[in-house]
Formats: C-alpha cells, structure tokens, sequence
C-alpha cells in the first residue's frame, strides 16, 4: 500500500513540530499579545477548563474581560491505565474567553493555529455545528468543534447560560485539546510518544500518573467514604450559603462565595469519582447532577450580586 | 427599454459564521417563501418567483425582475353622509368642511358615493406607491427575523441579534444598486466574502452572475447542485481509477454537500486487518463520526479505503490525506478494543447489568422492560404467530434484544444498538435466526424503512413497541404537537407496518391488553385504568390510517368506511380495505353506496330503534312487489357473502352485495317507506336496517364519499 508523507517531515535532526510545552508557550503568547490575562491552571480538580472560576464566574456580569489559561482537566471516567494511545485520565487543555466576542474571533482564533505553525492553506479545517452544554454547572452556549485534517482539535463557543442566568455580553470560550494537537504536529499516532520537552515524552512526565489514577477511581476509591466526602463538602457549601444576607452591602460584599464555588467544584470531582467507579444508579445521577447545580446556580447569583448588587445598584456615599 | 426602467433584479447574500449543514437547504427555502410573501404583499413581486440557495458561510436570495415601485393607488374615504354633509340649501355644513379640512382640500374636492348608510361624501386621494428600495429596506430585517431555526443564539448581548450562528457581511442590490438595510448591527452593502482560507475576504459584487462568478474565482461553489455534482464527479472518477465502488449514501451526500464551499474528494487507505471488524461498524464509524463515504469491491464487500471531502482545491503536500488516515486508525482501534472488551463477556451475561440502566423513571429499568417484553412476545407466538414461529427463538431473541445496552461499543456508537447486539450474538454462536431478530428489532425506523427479516424478530419488535406505547401512555408520556422523545408515533406506525407486511392476524386489542396486564404484573406501583388502553388503541389506529393512506394509497374515505366495519384485526382491515378499493370502480358500487346512504338516512331520522324495530321481518306485511324483491334478493345474497366473508373472499363478496343494486333502486322508486299503516312501516324500517347492519360489516359503504352525494351537498 502506497502512503502519503507524514504530516511532518523531520528536517535535517531537528525534530518535527513542536514540542508539548512549546506549544503550551505559544499559544499563551499568541493570546497574551491580544490582550489576554494570563491565569494559572486552577488548583482543583476540575473536569474542564470551564469550571475554573477564571470563566465560570468571569463570563457572568457587565465588565469586558480576556483571559486564558492552561487546564489540566481530570476525567476519571475517561482513564485507561495508561494503556490506550488517545485516552486519558487528565488531559490538558489551553482554556480562552473573550469577553464580550469580537466579531473577528473566528479569525483570531484561525491565527493562533499559524502561530503554532499550522499552515491553513494546506489542511482541511471545518468548524461544524457542535454545542456545549454542562447540566453541572447550569451552562450551555452554541457553536462548533473545529476539526483539522478529521481530528477534533477545539472546542468553540458562543456562551450563551452560565449557572442558569442569560448572559450579557455574551463570551466566546476557546478550548484547545493540547494533546491532540501537538500529536498532530508532531505526527505521532501515540500520545505517550509526544515530546514534551527537549528531552523528555509525554510518556517519561505523565504515565505513572495515568497507571495510579486509573487504578485509584476504578478499582480503590472507597464507595462509602466517597460518597461521605460528597455529602460532606455538599453540606459545608449550604451551610455557607445559608449564611448569606444579601440585604447588608458589607456582609453581601464579603461573602466568601469563591469559597462555595471551590467546595462545587470538590462535589463535581466527587461525583465524576463515584461516577467512574459505577456505583452511581442511573435514576440518582440526574439528582445529584442537581444538587452541584443547584449550588453552581446559587453561586452565579451571589456573584453578580456581588458586583451589581441584589436587584438595584446599591450606592454607597 | 422600457422594460429595463420599470424593473431590475433583486439580489441577497447574508454571509454568516459558519451555519449546521443539516439546516441550510431547508433556512434557504424559507427564506424564499418568506420573500415571496412579503414581496407579494408590497404588490412589488408581480408573477416573479424567488430562487434561493446556499453553502455554510451564506444563504443567497435571487429574484428576477422585481417592479421598481409600487403602482399609484387611489383611495377613497368616506365622510359623514349626504344629509349631514349638506344643509337644505345645498351648503356644506361644518362637518363637510371639516372632512375635507383633514385632506387638505375644499368641499367642492369631496365626492358622493353609495355606501349602505345611504348616499356620502368621500374623498379620493392619489397614494403614491413607495419604490422597491425603500420596502425592501423595511421588510428585509423581518423576513430575516422570521426565518424558522431550530435553536437561535445571541452573539453579543442579552439584548442583542439573535440568528443561528453570527451574521457577518450583508449584501442587498437592487439592479446595481445596494439596499441599504439593517440587521443584525450590520448595514448591508456590495461585499461579498470568498472561501474562508483561499479566498479574498472581501469582494465588490455587482450583480447575481457577477457574484458567482468573482465567488468561483474565490473558491466558492454557490449552488449546491453544482456542489454535489463536483463530489460525485470525482467520487465517479477516483473509484473508477481504482476499480472499484463508492458505499452509496444520499444522506452523506447531501450533508457534505452543505459542509463545504469548496468540496474535493480524497482517497484515503486504512489497514485491511480492520476489516476483520463488521462492516456495520466500520460504516458507522466512517460515516457519522468522520462523514467518510465507504468503498466497496467489485464483489460488494468493503474495501480498505474511504472516501473523504474536504472544503480545498487540492491536497497540496499529501497531509491532509495522512491526517485523516491517522484519525480514522485512531477510531478504528477504538472500535477494536471496544469489540474486543466486549466479545470477552457473553451477551447473556450482561442481563444483570440491564436493572442499572433506566428505561423511563416510572417505567423502571430496561431489566423489567425485558421482561415485560418476553411476556408480550410468548402471548404473540402462542396465541397468533403462525405454526412456523419458534416460542423458545422468540424468548431467547427478546432476553438478548437489549442486552448490547450496556457493551462499550453502544456507549460509543449509540447509533448501532440492536445491530451490535446481533453481531454480538452472531460471533458467540446464537443460531442466525435469534441474531438477526435482535439485529432487527428496533425496525422499522419510519415508514420507507424494512421491518424485521425474520418472524422471530417481528415477535420481539412488535412487543417492544407494545411495551413501549402501553408503558409511555400510562405514565403520561404521551406525544404533543412536536415533541415524541419516546418516539412513539414511530412504534405505533411500525407497529402497523410489521403487522400489514408480515401479515399476522393479530387482534390489537388484545394484544395492547396483554401489554397492559404485563405493566401491572411487573410495575405494581403503576396505577392506570382501562381507559388507557383505548387511548393507546385510538393512537395506533390513528398511525394504521397515515399508514393506509399516505404508504399504502388508500382513500380516507375507504379507510374510514372499512375501520367503521372493523379493526380488531388490521391485516382483515386491510384485506376488506382492497376489496372496497377496487370493487368501487364497477359500475354498481358508487349508486349503491348512494343508496346505503340513503337507507342509513331513513333508519336515523325514524328515532331510536325501539320505537319501530320488530322482531324480525314479516314478509306478509309486504303490500309491493319492490319490497318483496328487495327482501328475497337481500335473504339470498346474505347467504352466499356469509359464505364468501368466512373464506376472506372480500372483493367477491363486496361484487355479490352490489348485485342488490337494481333491487334496491327499484324500492326506492316505488315504496314510500314511512307508510301511515304503522305496521307496514315498522316492517319496512326493520327490513332497511337489517339490511344496512348485515351488509356493513366488511365496509359501511355509507362512509364512502360519492359524486352523487357531493352534487347533492352542492346543490344545498
């Protein structure tokens, strides 16, 4: 059977593409110069990039905002032991908002793939119909995935709900599957064969990592104590919500809200932990998914109250 | 040259991000009617028609000819009347100087006119018609706001445009000039935009041909006729350089067709070791997950390759083909594992899994549902399935039919259950009648679709859909308007056409009962009364008349007169159906219909039955020979169509009824039936119903609508 070229061709012994952590580098860049704040991954653990508070409370309320940031996100569902070549445990993502959209954001975002050296002319690159939406976190938005040559390398959408409320000015969120698309530069079929730096794989800074979380949600995560740290962290973000009293401007402003959004995030990592080890029955699944957005949607609320204030800006002299 | 003063062509491009596939043809269509509606209702669009086509970043409008302005209208009002307007001297009174005041003119300007308040003054006005510009700029934002999408969206505030993905360039040109109308915080202009990577993004258009003419240049194909020509040109092409053949697929077609602006076909290879993989799966992987078409050998089987179409000119270093290749190993693998990890555990053994997995939350797991389902198939091969159905296949078919539920490669391709589930059983050894029954038990999936290959798998689909429907309307989930998430009016129509098509006598009735009693038996807590199952009778039977009609052809009114008679048994329904269909182009049928109406008339308008009805007929009552006719001839064809209906021979019996006609017609000329003896009257009415209940019971030929009777509706 005759085959093509590879996708890259190594020049000379300069390896092909760039490296895991040079395209990280990049695309940070290529945002950082259009404004962007850059953010540090959050400190959670979280399934999406979308879950860091850097988009899901950025995107509610007036003020224009920019930001982007590297998200390891964790799905522990999606773990195969370190055994499957496009799986993972934790995958990372390069998370973008643009708030509000700019009417040339598609093309902005069809310029960081030339900046990562992408030659548009030269593959075949589609944006089809794909909307997003998380039952967790009350959130939903419509747009595309942006496929390259058939691989799905991003995530593109217009937000549209963020924990129940409309939103306004209406965000543009990016995501960048890291991995896919440094395996496609790099022309490797294996994701623990990427180069991560220089001298390292993807394999070489990530296996063990994939092996033992795998292990961990799938065979040894306690059921009975999972599902206790769930109610637990469940019950420590409604008893901080029960103490919120919007009425007083002073204790409104200081409700430690970001405290309960971090305590959501704890239940949705929970719940994807009980999730991947099976013991969620398929009838309890939709209420639980109700109970972490219930408080998603409290959180949204207090948040742009916060801000703007309950109902009328309350206007201190 | 005067033609060219009155009239110029009228072009619209809305150039957007880019729109679902799926939605453009049919956004495009909408917006011409929603032109033609507007346009006509301005009394600008004379006879013209709208064209409209489009590609993902565009839908493009083109009419021919619009009338430049409208025509000058007169119109009249009317004032106060005559005697108001005028005093006894002939004077106009202050309320005709009034009138007039309000046009601007002098009583002497003002008209009278009759209007049914009598004789009043009115005024003419000349109205000048507005030009085309100035109404196209008024109703070309609603005709916009108006186009029908299955889900808008905002791009940038709450307050903001909303369309299906964002509107980004406008073009409108009225001849060659631009209309400048605003949508979407956007005023339209004469730029058009070209293909997203090889094309200019901005480009002066003049004019219709000259946007797609400067567009081809720019590598946009506008009509997606001359895109779907392009793919399967090449297809044709690269097939036939290799011999061998494309995986028809028109559903595939039309979608790439609206996916790209610039399609180009592409050959691609994939390991042949994959094809050690069922072509069902490999299929689906290429076509819904990739939208590669599937290539086919000479000898019908797949080959290892794929047909992919990308939105470019050309594959210009070869990566495109190397990258699709590469993704489509990557799924491919998966599907592997994916078969692989299940083949590891027997289908059967998945049963326990089954109580995990929700059906419906009040209708319990899919566990109970197979259970439910095994109960309804025993009853369908017990007490109807002909002597060739196997009872133990159809209970072992119905354990397995969703056991493929909870596989790994139905997570994945949710699309393919049932089929897996019936390669599942095929590669553990299920004897092919049980595999294919699983294979085929969601059939059929819409009215052109087949329904199952064996009768096994007609068992175990027919009691799903029983389950399915009983099960759904008890729970109250029962279709409105558009939304059927269970899919119900499918089962219901299924449900019908496995019936009629596989020919199996069974009576719907009883069988929604045993579905119902199933419900109670293993969802005690489920509290339903009887009047459910009827209403579950009433939607079936609802779909077998869409069925009937729109599939098989039938008349309604021949579907009502025969369901009239009798719908136990719906394959009987539709054998009598046949027979009224074609027995009522001979010459007898539509007069004797007429008179069957004519009887029903009679016997209606004479009260309720008790008041005349005798025990039986007394022929020494008769004092015609018209009548005595009539009943002889009636006690002699009754026997034989008694006869011939025990055969199921429809069409002769129907033939043998109508032979009554004469009889009948010559009663009707000479009997005047509401005698004023009491007793010859009673005789005569008894004698006409008996007559009317024992010929309806293959059709109620009073049902059937006659040119006779519509004249007589139209002479009324």
């Amino acid at each position: 059977m005759k085959r093509a070229a590879p996708a890259r061709k190594p020049r000379g012994s300069k390896p092909a593409g760039l490296s895991f952590q040079d395209l990280l580098f990049r695309l940070l860049q290529f945002w950082a110069s259009r404004g962007c704040v850059i953010q540090q991954p959050y400190d959670l653990e979280v399934g999406a990039g979308t879950m860091h508070p850097e988009t899901f409370l950025r995107v509610l309320g007036p003020q224009p905002y920019r930001v982007a940031y590297v998200q390891p996100s964790r799905r522990p569902a999606d773990g195969r032991y370190g055994e499957n070549p496009n799986r993972l445990y934790k995958h990372t993502q390069i998370q973008v908002i643009l708030k509000p959209s700019p009417a040339d954001v598609q093309d902005l975002y069809l310029q960081s793939l030339a900046a990562i050296g992408i030659k548009l002319r030269e593959h075949d690159i589609r944006f089809e119909e794909d909307n997003w939406e998380s039952p967790t976190l009350g959130a939903w938005g419509m747009g595309w995935q942006v496929l390259l040559d058939g691989l799905e390398i991003s995530q593109f959408t217009y937000f549209q709900q963020c924990g129940g409320l409309d939103l306004d000015p209406i965000s543009a969120e990016i995501t960048y599957g890291i991995e896919r698309i440094a395996a496609f530069l790099q022309g490797v079929d294996n994701v623990y064969d990427l180069r991560w730096s220089e001298d390292r794989t993807y394999g070489q800074v990530r296996l063990a990592e994939e092996q033992q979380f795998s292990r961990y949600s799938f065979e040894l995560a306690d059921p009975a104590r999972t599902r206790s740290l769930f109610e637990t962290t469940e019950a420590e973000a409604l008893a901080l919500l029960a103490t919120y009293k919007p009425e007083a401007e002073v204790e409104r402003r200081g409700f430690p809200v970001l405290a309960v959004y971090d305590l959501c995030l704890r239940c949705s990592h929970l719940f994807n932990l009980l999730d991947a080890r099976g013991v969620i029955a398929v009838t309890e699944r939709a209420a639980l998914i109700g109970r972490i957005r219930r408080i998603a949607s409290r959180v949204a609320a207090i948040y742009v109250e916060q801000s703007v204030g309950p109902s009328a800006p309350a206007v201190t002299t | 040259m005067k033609k060219a003063v009155t009239h110029a062509d009228f072009f619209l491009e809305i150039g957007c991000e880019e729109i679902p596939a799926w939605m453009i043809a049919n956004a495009c269509q909408e917006l011409k009617v929603l032109l033609e509606k507007y346009l006509g209702a301005a009394a600008i669009l004379e006879n013209q028609k709208a064209e409209s086509y489009g590609a993902p970043r565009r839908l493009i409008a083109y009419i021919p000819a619009l009338l430049l302005k409208q025509a000058d209208m007169v119109k009249e009002t009317v004032g106060p009347t005559k005697a108001v307007a005028y005093d006894h001297e002939g004077n106009p009174t202050r309320a005709a100087l009034g009138f007039a005041a309000k046009f601007g003119v002098t009583p002497q300007d003002l008209i009278l006119v009759q209007t049914p308040k009598g004789e009043c003054v009115a005024s003419r006005q000349m109205v000048r018609g507005r030009g085309a510009r100035e109404v196209l700029d008024e109703i070309l934002p609603r005709v916009l706001q108006e186009i029908p999408w299955p889900k808008n969206m905002r791009w940038t505030e709450a307050g903001g445009p909303r369309f299906i993905r964002p509107v980004r360039w406008m073009v409108a040109l009225l001849g060659e000039k631009v209309v400048p109308f605003e949508f979407a915080g956007l005023r339209a202009g004469d730029q058009s935009s070209g293909h997203r990577f090889l094309g200019k993004a901005r480009i002066s258009v003049s004019s219709r041909a000259d946007h797609s003419a400067k567009l081809r240049r720019n590598f946009v194909i506008t009509d997606p006729a001359e895109r779907r020509a392009k793919i399967e040109r090449e297809l044709r092409d690269l097939a036939g350089k290799k011999n061998l053949c494309i995986h028809k697929d028109a559903g595939l077609l039309e979608l790439v067709t609206y996916l790209n602006e610039y399609p180009t076909v592409l050959l691609g290879d994939f390991d042949a070791k994959f094809l050690e993989l069922p072509q069902e799966i490999l299929l689906t992987v290429m076509r819904d997950h990739q939208k590669y078409f599937g290539v086919e050998g000479k000898a019908g089987h797949l080959a290892p390759h794929f047909f992919a179409v990308i939105n470019l000119d050309r594959d210009r270093e070869g990566h495109i083909r190397s990258g699709h290749e590469r993704v489509l190993r990557a799924r491919f693998a998966d599907a592997r594992f994916f078969w692989e990890t299940d083949m590891k555990c027997r289908l059967a053994d998945n049963i326990p899994k089954l109580a995990q997995v929700v059906y419906e939350s009040k209708l319990g797991s899919y566990a109970l549902k197979v259970e439910r389902v095994r109960e309804i198939a025993g009853w369908l091969a017990r007490d109807w399935a002909p002597a060739k159905a196997d009872a133990t296949a159809i209970d072992r078919a119905a354990m397995l039919a969703k056991c493929d539920l909870v596989t790994g490669m139905v997570r994945e391709f949710t699309e393919l259950q049932g089929i897996v589930g019936g390669l599942y059983a095929r590669a553990q050894g299920e004897p092919e009648e049980i595999a294919q029954a699983v294979y085929d038990h969601y059939l059929p999936l819409g009215l052109e679709d087949h329904i199952p290959r064996n009768l096994t798998g007609c068992c175990v689909a027919l009691a799903d859909k029983l389950d399915t429907l009983t099960g759904c309307f008890a729970v109250g989930r029962i279709p409105t308007g558009s939304s059927d998430p269970f899919a119900l009016r499918r089962a219901a129509a299924g449900l019908v056409k496995i019936l009629l098509e596989r020919r199996l006598p069974v009576s719907l009735p009883g069988a929604i009962g045993t579905a119902a009693k199933s419900l109670r038996k293993h969802n005690p807590a489920l509290k339903f009364s009887g009047e459910i199952e009827k209403q579950v009778l009433a939607f079936v039977l609802d779909r077998a008349r869409f069925v009937l009609q729109q599939r098989m052809g039938f008349g309604y009114d021949e579907i009502n007169a025969t369901l009239v008679a009798g719908c136990d048994d719906l394959v009987d329904a539709a054998d009598r159906l046949a027979a009224v269909k074609a027995i009522r182009r001979t010459p007898n049928f539509e007069p004797l219909a007429v008179a069957f109406k004519r009887i029903r008339n009679i016997v209606e308008k004479a009260g309720p039955e008790s008041a005349w009805k005798t025990a039986s007929v007394n022929p020494e009552l008769f004092t015609e020979e018209a009548e005595r006719t009539l009943h002889a001839a009636a006690k002699e064809v009754a026997f034989r169509v008694a006869d011939l209906k025990r055969r199921r021979q429809y069409w002769e019996a129907l033939e043998r009824i109508s032979t009554l006609r004469p009889a009948v017609d010559d009663f009707f000329d000479s009997v005047l039936v509401m005698s004023e003896d009491e007793a010859v009257r009673k005789n005569r009415l008894t004698m006409l119903a008996e007559l009317l209940r024992e010929f309806s019971t293959i059709a109620d030929f009073s049902e059937i609508v006659t040119e006779a009777a519509d004249a007589g509706r139209k002479k009324k």
